[in-house]
């Protein structure tokens, strides 16, 4: 099946490396994807505070886009555009008059909007589409022993939960136990990262990203696993920031049970997009999967737990 | 000692306010609020809040229009919706946020160079104008308005972006603009709220328009 | 004067009622009467201030006489309201009392309108229908069926077992049904109650035992109701009774087999104690089980295999029941049909599936606990003989006790369960008294309207409980500062001092709602009774007829009508039992005429009236392959007299003529 494909803003920036990772991916798989033709941000949450309806008939003219490009599903693997594509949808279908408006829009642009797209996320299609079995097929360098805290950031699953549990989301542990890691209980799997605060009101929002941070340092991980741009980015690029504030702070030593040590040296854990670690088992380098965009790249032996399991 | 005197009177309300942020799509439910304090229990941000989530909607429902418009708790909301998802009265309490700010920044009511407002606001403009964001743009000039010495103390994670190619240094467009412009123009002629009958506009009516 | 029903003349007599100003003011009352008094066949045209009052109704007594009257129409409130008086008043002048018809100007008119003229034009209209509607009135005749005097109670929680007792006691015979091996329900495994904190088991004990013992009582637990039919007075229902593979009457509840089984330990999971403790194979579910007969478990007896018969044991237990020879692993079901007049039905509730909420943590944090756990954690005879040893081997030193899981809550269930806030209190002092820990109450609101209750809540308040007002937004292991570390950590909103809160606990303890059982709808259909839209059992009048159902001689008692107290449940199931007594002492019910009848000549057996029926009271006559309508089963609604094809089915008080003569009445212009 081919899809209609949104990469949104992120996906052209910050967060290159989650497009460089999830197109090989796909490809490997068989997935087929084209680029949604001359397509715009999708009204994302700053938007959505100044002004919803004009976020949703920019967030409308992407899905009518789709609509005319004929494929039956649009893959948004951000999870904001996500989000504000199914919200819209969601709008649409309840408010009549914001329809209304949105469809006099399209005009415009000769563009009509008939809610008949479904948005789909990467994890979603992987899942539930590609399916494990198949993806299993494909893993030539099991990542075996690679311990992983699944973080899947709050707004793929609140609040439309279509494709996985709200509280206990588990489509990424799936797709990462398929290729041989191990995931650690990580009870902050759809907590807030922060969003666009980190940049806006540091104090607050690097404390959500450092928290999710800290945890899953606690709780044994070696690698954290994102499904979204900006959980990536607020917990992969400010470390600097939150070593300075908080990396004095101590937690029980991972090697010894009655010692605490500082955290600050152990925030330096690697954060990547689960498509990287996907890609890194089908065999993919891991500068096509731009691996080396990371802050704290993946450590020594992690990769080297790899070869060896490779080997 | 400074005493401050904390009551409220009747005319501090701006009656009408929490009925008319009711009668918005999404914020109907509002109405069934029990001040439960599930909201603010699960918001991660409640901690930095002024009011926290709870006392917004008490705060909305009754009429505390500057109260509610002049809080911290609106810009802090992350609109992670982990609130919402809780909330046993299902009231969209994420969505209610989003009316407050839409209304806060209308009506000018936030504190000069506060970097939030600021930053949806020129979000607005570029995506707006340029159909995408290119995010290290925005937020250079997000931190120019508001911050200069924050945006000097930034400089660090530019460079490391910039090595790592994540930097871009091109700022990102459409290619039919206009036809973006054109979709925007109408929702600018129409009004919602005239179209919309049982919605009072009341100080809304500059909805129409980017701030300022 | 008009000859209709072809043997007498029709005098009509007519009265409408000022009900003091509540029709008065609005309509003209005289205007009406003065109306009527010209309509054809009516000899007497009356207002007057109250018509139900004594002299109102010898009004129309001594017009029968004075003029011979032999029909009577009473412009008035709803018949809803005065039907019965009104007919009464004219069968004790002398006629039969279906010579009535009534005229509903109150509800229908004057309470409705704002046009005075209007409003007496509407009157008139109304007036004149039910004049022309009573001429084509027939004599009927209030049938009068027997009440058997049996009663059936399901259910053997406290609302079962007192409603059962009473009844017995007054001399009648029940059969009391429970689905589980004992009686006793949910308070048997309570330790103490509230706002009292008397012991459960001491209250509930000697009722149990009574009625085990009672003549008067037929006990079949460990059974279902599987088929009901007939109808009030008349009930035929079938019990089926599973195998325990213990003969009642021949166990003596020694319990030699229980210490004689090849387990040596209690192994499985034990149901009475929300799974805390373990039992063996053959067991009993408590030491007061009411009847004290013990029960073999087909399911982990090492004598069956997935239920099925294998002889693969030595059966120790066989041997040390010896002469009593009271184990027989052959035994099968049995179905048991019996009669019975009336039932009450008291199937109580089950408690809210807290894994509807994962939020909480329960069954992923092991320190989590239901209610209903901690009832048999605290309890002198429960798994740890009351020492509150939690899952994780430690003693607890901080508790939170979240009120409201699955209650107030639109993502689960709406409603308050009405005793999670008093229960949450008990096991609070409970709590406390065990283990001295702090205790943390969260609450939305404090509902404490009983008797007694307030003061409860003030007592604890006392012991230096917290209460803080707030939902709890979620229950989590991790930890944000280090005396975080280990703990469960409840995060909240201190909605009254307005701050947000962190507090690390060891226990968690989920006040879980009251919410009907899942098999509710069946129980419902069997029993031809409905249900709320939240699934409890529907009462006849939220008021007025609170233990009745809409089914005649079916009452409800306790938790299956609606969440409620021990003392609510007691009073309810009393109520229950006084109804039931009314009819079986009654001896018969008299039945409303307004049934419908077959006129078989007519009728093509074509059966499209059967399934329609909401009563089940259409059946097909076997032999003749005509339709047949039980009259007492007949509710009079309606449904097969439009439905039926051939226009065969008649229904009395609303046959085509009277229906249409009504009409034709209402459509004329009125004149003036
Ligand atoms: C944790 C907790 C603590 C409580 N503490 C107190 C307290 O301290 N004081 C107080 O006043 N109230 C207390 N209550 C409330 C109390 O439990 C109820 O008021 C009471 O149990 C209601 O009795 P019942 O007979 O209606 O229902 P139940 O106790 O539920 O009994 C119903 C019986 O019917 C049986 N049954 C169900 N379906 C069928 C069927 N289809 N056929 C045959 N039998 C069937 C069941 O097996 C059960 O034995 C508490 C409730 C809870 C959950
Ligand atoms: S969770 Fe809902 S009901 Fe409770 S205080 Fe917040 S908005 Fe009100
Ligand atoms: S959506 Fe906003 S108010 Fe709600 S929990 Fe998230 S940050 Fe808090």
């Amino acid at each position: 099946m081919k899809y209609s494909y949104f990469p949104g803003c992120s996906l052209k920036g910050t967060g290159r490396a989650y497009e460089e990772s999830l197109l090989p991916v796909l490809k490997v798989l068989g997935v087929e994807l084209e680029e949604l033709d001359d397509w715009n941000c999708c009204g994302a949450t700053a938007y959505m505070a100044v002004d919803e309806v004009k976020a949703c008939v920019m967030a409308s003219r992407n899905l009518a886009i789709a609509e005319k490009a004929g494929h039956k599903e649009l893959l948004a693997p951000c999870s904001a555009c996500y989000l504000v594509l199914n919200k819209t949808k969601h709008y649409l279908h309840e408010s009549p008059v914001v329809e209304a408006v949105v469809q006099k829009a399209l005009r415009q642009a000769n563009l009509t909007y008939s809610g008949n797209t479904p948005v789909r996320h990467p994890l979603d299609l992987l899942v539930n589409n590609v399916g494990i079995e198949e993806i299993k097929k494909h893993v030539k360098h099991p990542l075996k022993g690679l311990k992983i805290a699944p973080y899947y950031g709050c707004q793929i699953v609140r609040p439309y939960a279509t494709f996985d549990d709200q509280y206990n989301p588990t489509t990424m542990d799936r797709l990462l136990e398929a290729i041989g890691c191990t995931m650690v209980t990580y009870p902050l799997k759809t907590r807030c990262c922060g969003g666009s605060l980190t940049g806006t009101l540091p104090e607050p929002g690097l404390l959500c990203s450092y928290i999710l941070l800290k945890e899953a340092i606690t709780r044994g991980a070696d690698v954290i696993a994102t499904v979204c741009p900006l959980c990536q980015f607020n917990l992969d690029c400010y470390r600097d920031k939150m070593k300075g504030k908080w990396g004095h702070e101590t937690i029980p030593d991972p090697r010894n049970k009655d010692a605490r040590v500082p955290v600050g040296p152990h925030l330096d854990i690697p954060v990547v997009f689960f498509t990287q670690l996907i890609g890194l088992a089908f065999g993919l380098s891991e500068k096509e999967l731009g691996l080396q965009r990371g802050f704290a790249p993946m450590r020594k032996p992690a990769c080297a737990q790899r070869q060896s399991a490779a080997a | 000692m400074e005493l401050k005197r904390t009551i409220k009177y009747e005319s501090d309300r701006v009656k009408g306010f929490g009925r008319e942020v009711m009668s918005v799509p999404g914020c109907e439910q509002l109405e069934h609020c029990i001040q439960c304090g599930t909201c603010s229990g699960l918001c991660p941000l409640s901690i930095f809040m002024d009011y926290t989530p709870r006392q917004v909607m008490e705060l909305t429902r009754s009429d505390f229009k500057t109260e509610v418009l002049r809080s911290t708790t609106i810009w802090l909301c992350a609109s992670c919706y982990a609130c919402t998802v809780e909330c046993p009265k299902q009231i969209r309490i994420t969505d209610i946020m989003y009316e407050l700010k839409q209304r806060a920044i209308h009506e000018g009511f936030y504190p000069k160079r506060f970097p939030i407002p600021v930053l949806a606001q020129e979000f607005y403009k570029m995506s707006h104008k340029r159909g995408r964001v290119t995010e290290n743009f925005l937020a250079t000039i997000m931190f120019l308005k508001t911050d200069i010495l924050a945006a000097l103390g930034m400089w660090r994670l530019g460079l490391n972006l910039l090595r790592r190619g994540r930097f871009p240094l091109k700022l990102e467009g459409i290619k039919r603009k206009s036809e973006l412009e054109r979709m925007m123009a109408v929702v600018d002629k129409l009004s919602i709220d005239a179209l919309n009958n049982g919605h009072q506009t009341g100080g809304n009516g500059g909805r129409q328009h980017g701030a300022h | 004067m008009d000859k209709v029903n072809g043997n007498h003349d029709v005098r009509i007599g007519f009265y409408v009622c000022n009900c003091g100003t509540n029709i008065a003011a609005m309509v003209d009352v005289q205007a009406v009467a003065k109306y009527v008094a010209a309509l054809p066949n009516v000899v007497v045209s009356r207002d007057y201030k109250y018509m139900c009052s004594d002299p109102g109704q010898e009004l129309i007594q001594k017009d029968i006489k004075e003029f011979g009257l032999n029909r009577i129409v009473v412009a008035a409130c709803s018949p809803l309201l005065h039907e019965h008086t009104f007919r009464s008043a004219v069968e004790a002048g002398g006629l039969n009392p279906f010579f009535f018809h009534m005229v509903n100007i109150r509800e229908h008119d004057s309470w409705v309108h704002t046009d005075r003229d209007e409003a007496t034009a509407k009157a008139k209209a109304l007036a004149r229908a039910g004049i022309r509607r009573v001429a084509r009135h027939r004599a009927l005749e209030v049938k009068k069926v027997p009440v058997h005097p049996d009663v059936l109670v399901v259910g053997g929680g406290i609302a079962g077992i007192h409603a059962a007792l009473t009844l017995a006691k007054s001399g009648k015979k029940v059969y009391l049904v429970e689905r589980e091996p004992s009686i006793g329900g949910h308070m048997a495994k309570f330790d103490k109650t509230f706002p009292t904190l008397d012991c459960a088991a001491c209250i509930l004990t000697p009722k149990m035992s009574e009625v085990g013992a009672h003549e008067n009582i037929t006990l079949w637990s460990y059974s279902e109701v599987v088929k009901m039919d007939g109808y009030v007075g008349n009930f035929k229902v079938t019990v089926r009774r599973k195998p325990r593979y213990v003969l009642e009457d021949l166990c003596t509840g020694c319990q030699e087999c229980i210490s004689h089984c090849v387990y040596k330990e209690p192994k499985f999971p034990d149901a009475f104690n929300e799974h805390l403790g373990k039992r063996k194979p053959v067991y009993i579910p408590f030491p007061q089980a009411t009847p004290q007969v013990v029960l073999i478990d087909p399911e982990v007896c090492l004598n069956f295999r997935r239920g099925v018969l294998t002889d693969k044991c030595k059966k120790p237990c066989v041997e040390a029941c010896g002469d009593r020879k009271a184990i027989d692993f052959k035994q099968k079901e049995e179905l048991k049909e019996i009669k019975v007049g009336t039932i009450i039905v008291a199937t109580g509730f089950k408690t809210f599936d807290v894994g509807r909420m994962p939020q909480y943590g329960y069954g992923r944090y092991p320190n989590v606990y239901t209610a209903l756990e901690v009832e048999r954690l605290v309890n002198a005879s429960g798994p740890t003989a009351g020492d509150v040893l939690l899952r994780d081997g430690h003693h607890p030193k901080s508790i939170g006790i979240i009120h409201c899981v699955g209650s107030r809550d639109k993502n689960t269930n709406r409603w308050c369960s009405r005793v999670c806030c008093m229960y949450s209190m008990k096991l609070a002092h409970l709590l406390k008294e065990h283990t001295e820990a702090e205790i943390y109450n969260f609450y939305i609101d404090i509902r404490a309207p009983g008797k007694g209750y307030e003061e409860f809540y003030d007592k604890l308040l006392e012991e230096g409980v917290h209460f803080i007002r707030g939902r709890v937004g979620e229950v989590t292991d991790w930890a944000f500062i280090p005396e975080e570390e280990g703990k469960l950590v409840i995060r909240v909103e201190d909605t009254l001092a307005g701050v947000v809160r962190r507090i690390p606990v060891d226990m968690v303890v989920l006040a879980t709602g009251l919410e009907p059982h899942a098999d509710a709808q069946n129980v419902r259909r069997l029993f031809n009774m409905s249900c709320g839209t939240e699934g409890f059992f529907l009462e006849r009048h939220p008021k007025l007829a609170p233990v009745n159902t809409f089914t005649d001689g079916i009452f409800l008692a306790g938790c299956c009508q609606s969440p409620k107290d021990i003392p609510d449940s007691v009073a309810q199931a009393g109520a229950a039992a006084a109804e039931a007594l009314v009819l079986i002492d009654t001896g018969h019910i008299e039945q409303e005429p307004n049934t419908a009848y077959v006129v078989e000549a007519e009728c093509s057996g074509c059966k499209s009236c059967i399934p329609l029926c909401p009563y089940t009271a259409i059946s097909l006559l076997p032999d003749k392959k005509k339709a047949y309508i039980n009259e007492a089963l007949c509710k009079g609604c309606g449904t097969c007299v439009a439905a039926c094809p051939s226009g065969s089915i008649v229904q009395n008080l609303f046959e085509d003529a009277e229906i249409f003569s009504e009409i034709d009445g209402l459509l004329e212009p009125t004149s003036v």
